[in-house]
């Protein structure tokens, strides 16, 4: 009766399908010293291309291809904003907590909602009865 | 954000181990503590369709000490049990129970106040560690399921239909 994590071995399995296309992308994308580098270096702040290009000391054009292998992956997530392209870490494995605040809403107000009907129903009953009684 | 008609469901994390949910009923207190506490009834709303995933069975032995099971599942042998016992039962007031499944389960506490007929609702699920917390990640919301099924689809053709 937990805030059920239901169906963990159907979930799972969906997971794990999931997770065997894009297996390659991702051992690919870590495969590389320098785009672990750049994974560690984004978990500390987001960076532009530039930026990152200075810290690993190579060109803009390698840069930009170890960061467009991470994207792919789904590790890291690219937002173009005038001149200027930010990279930051994909969402996976990193939920804020607005998010994981939003997920339990609305599992309990799916709940809640059908508690609601319940609790409507039988209050409507009981107030039938009450006044067939008198 | 008035009390009166506000069917709004609130999710807090009340501290680190704490995640509080508060939701106002449109019916009496004895009768919501009725469907917390009745089987037949609790098993209308526990699960709802969009959960994507139906309850089969549910027992609860409502009193202090008794035990509870539910398990949710298409059938039996995929079922996946939850089960606990109450640590606290106060009619129309309130409950307290433990959740056995896993070491990283907390403790319940629900609430039970009457608001001029309506019931004013707060759950609380205690976590042994900020780390449980976290990862009890209030189930698989209905969203996901339909997030996944749609990767399924699109892989369909890739992962099952492989030569």
């Amino acid at each position: 009766m937990a805030l059920a994590r239901v169906n963990v071995r159907a979930i799972v399995n969906r997971m794990v399908q999931y997770a065997t296309a894009r297996l390659d992308a991702s051992f690919g994308a870590l495969s590389d010293a320098t785009r672990r580098g750049v994974l560690e270096q984004l978990e500390r702040a987001d960076a532009s291309i530039s930026q990152l290009a200075d810290v690993f000391e190579m060109t803009l054009t390698g840069m930009k291809k170890h960061v467009g292998i991470l994207e792919a992956a789904g590790l890291v997530i690219t937002e173009k904003v005038g001149r200027v392209r930010t990279c930051r870490l994909g969402r996976r494995g990193l939920e804020d907590e607005a998010a994981w605040i939003e997920r339990r809403r609305r599992l309990w107000e799916a709940r809640f909602d059908a508690l609601d009907e319940v609790v409507e129903e039988l209050t409507r009953k009981e107030k039938a009865r009450g006044r067939r009684k008198r | 954000m008035g009390e009166g008609n506000d069917k709004s469901t609130r999710v807090e994390r009340a501290s680190e181990r704490e995640v509080v949910v508060t939701r106002t009923f449109n019916g009496p207190v004895r009768i919501v503590f009725e469907a917390w506490t009745t089987p037949e009834l609790f098993m209308r709303w526990w699960a709802p369709k969009s959960l994507g995933v139906p309850m089969i069975t549910c027992e609860m032995d409502v009193r202090v000490g008794g035990g509870y099971r539910v398990a949710f599942g298409h059938d039996e042998a995929s079922a996946t049990s939850f089960f606990g016992k109450y640590l606290e039962v106060v009619p129309n007031e309130r409950l307290v129970w433990t959740n056995e499944e896993s070491e990283d389960a907390g403790v319940t506490t629900v609430t039970f106040e009457d608001k001029g007929g309506k019931t004013l609702l707060v759950m609380r699920e205690l976590y042994p560690s900020k780390a449980a917390a976290d990862e009890a990640s209030g189930g698989m919301a209905p969203e996901q399921f339909a997030q996944l099924d749609e990767l399924l689809e699109e892989l369909g053709a890739g992962v099952g239909g492989k030569p």
